[in-house]
């Protein structure tokens, strides 16, 4: 479902992390977990596949849609196929919960009556009915994330790519998180996520991709966080 | 796309109330850009009305001498009438003039005594020419030379012509008129482009505040009209509020000086207000609206660029 064919990505500023002849494969409903240090190239390579950043050299697949080469008034139907959810949550501070998640659909052209059924099913699928309607300052960090989570959902999306979800989260918000994330790819959505949890790579159990200095130095089928 | 029209509508009216005091900061720049050039146009309004005033003043007058025939008169004061270059030829006959010399002396034993010894009234008929332009007076003047020079010797008509009299004062106003129409665009320009710039920039740093707001929206897949409407939409609102808002001010401070520009200037700034009050209105609020949706579509590109 996407496919990195001999992607090399080199920045001359060093302001990110590039990457070094990566090619691997995702199947549809796989949960893939990306481990590595920091600099390792891990949201390099995540922000490939959002059409965030472009590659020095090879490509990158959606199905068979070279991303790269996707014109750019397009590139916001391709972004509603991809949920996406952050370290640092990236919720609209100024929408509440519920709008929040709205948002992403109201940006996707759904009507009115979707928003009204889908966002309160989303919102309910993240344990968070009761917080609907207040703005992210209100929420804790973990319930931010849920909020993010039910956002990069609400369109059925037919992947989420999570950067470091619980990078900001204590060890309980970490574990609902993780388990929501699992929910999901149990639902039959694919899931790539980041992460520097030992704790979280191990309990998912699990494909793990672990990269150093830009390049894929292991790929497990059921993997531990080995570094 | 109806849907999507009413959602950035609704998106720009929230946003720019809770952004509000990011938007209040936005609407008073705006609203002094805006009065600045208001007031260019009040200050424009009073210069054009007081040269109007002083150039109406400014006439030749052409004396005929008291036993000058009245078809003879007549001749001269339709051909001057026939000129293009005049705007109004008045004509005193010479018992007006009489009149006229009587009300002016009335206070004058003197005056009137002497007139009372002549037995029959010593002025002559008079017109007062009024040209287009002041710059047009020295042609005038020239023609009414010509007609003098034409006339038979034994019996004149034009006693005097004025004009040289008045040459140097007139010559001197065309250059000052000249000078403060020039000074007044220059002036006016500068204020426009500035008020623009800083227009520009509030409405800049508003947006620069939304920027992550921009890339979220971005991630969610929302089109770069979605994005960009509601920014459009409340740059228009800034103007719009900043239009009326200068427009509120203008009331009291002409109630104020309005008065006193009448007595100095001849025209009462609030009544050009009030009587022109839609076409202020409109070019107030329509300048406000097209600054506000200019300044945030170009402040607004450079975050959807990629």
């Amino acid at each position: 479902m996407i496919y990195f064919d001999n992607v090399s990505k080199h920045y001359s500023d060093g302001r990110a992390s590039g990457l070094e002849e990566i090619t691997f494969q995702v199947d549809p409903k796989e949960f893939v977990s990306i481990v590595g240090h920091s600099g390792a190239g891990k949201t390099t390579l995540l922000k490939m596949i959002i059409a965030e950043d472009k590659p020095s050299s090879g490509s990158v697949f959606y199905e068979s849609l070279d991303i790269h080469r996707i014109p750019r008034s397009k590139l916001p139907s391709y972004r509603r196929k991809i949920g996406t959810v952050f370290q640092d949550f990236k919720l609209l501070p100024h929408k509440t919960a519920y709008e929040n998640v709205a948002f992403a659909m109201e940006a996707n052209g759904r009507t009115d009556a979707e928003i009204a059924e889908n966002v309160p099913q989303a919102l309910a699928l993240v344990d968070l009915e009761e917080k609907a309607f207040n703005f992210p300052h209100e929420l804790s960090g973990g319930e931010k994330q849920r909020v993010a989570i039910a956002r990069a959902i609400v369109n059925q999306p037919d992947i989420i790519i999570a950067d470091e979800p619980t990078g900001n989260l204590d060890p309980i918000a970490t574990y609902e998180v993780v388990q929501i994330l699992r929910k999901i790819n149990d639902l039959g959505t694919t899931v790539i996520m980041t992460t520097h949890n030992k704790g979280v790579i191990d309990e998912i159990e699990r494909r793990v991709i672990t990269m150093d200095e830009g390049r894929i130095i292991r790929d497990d089928v059921s993997g531990k966080y080995v570094l | 796309m109806i849907t999507g029209l009413r959602r950035i509508v609704r998106a720009g009216f929230v946003g720019f109330w809770r952004n509000a005091y990011v938007s209040l900061a936005s609407v008073f720049v705006m609203t002094v850009a805006l009065f600045v050039i208001g007031m260019t146009m009040f200050v424009d309004e009073l210069l054009t009305t007081s040269l109007n005033t002083i150039q109406s003043k400014v006439d030749i007058n052409v004396y005929f001498v008291p036993d000058a025939s009245t078809e003879e008169i007549d001749r001269i004061r339709n051909s001057v009438a026939a000129l293009p270059d005049v705007a109004a030829v008045t004509y005193t006959s010479r018992e007006d003039a009489l009149e006229e010399y009587r009300n002016r002396n009335e206070n004058n034993e003197i005056a009137l005594q002497a007139l009372e010894e002549l037995n029959e009234n010593p002025l002559g008929a008079t017109i007062a020419i009024q040209a287009k332009e002041t710059s047009q007076y020295e042609a005038v003047a020239q023609f009414l030379e010509e007609q003098k020079i034409q006339e038979e010797v034994g019996s004149p008509v034009i006693d005097v012509i004025n004009f040289n009299r008045n040459k140097d004062s007139i010559d001197t106003l065309t250059s000052i008129i000249n000078a403060v129409e020039r000074s007044s665009f220059v002036v006016l320009l500068v204020l426009l482009i500035a008020a623009t710039l800083i227009t520009f920039n509030t409405i800049r740093l508003a947006i620069y505040t939304s920027r992550e707001e921009i890339a979220i929206m971005r991630l969610v897949g929302a089109s770069n009209m979605f994005i960009r409407g509601p920014f459009m939409l409340q740059g228009i609102m800034y103007g719009f509020l900043a239009g009326l808002l200068t427009l509120a001010l203008f009331y009291p401070i002409l109630v104020w000086i309005g008065p006193e520009t009448a007595a100095f200037f001849e025209i009462n700034l609030l009544d050009y207000y009030l009587e022109n009050f839609r076409e202020i209105f409109g070019v107030i609020v329509g300048i406000g609206v097209v600054l506000g949706l200019l300044s945030s579509t170009l402040a607004i590109a450079r975050y959807l660029r990629t």
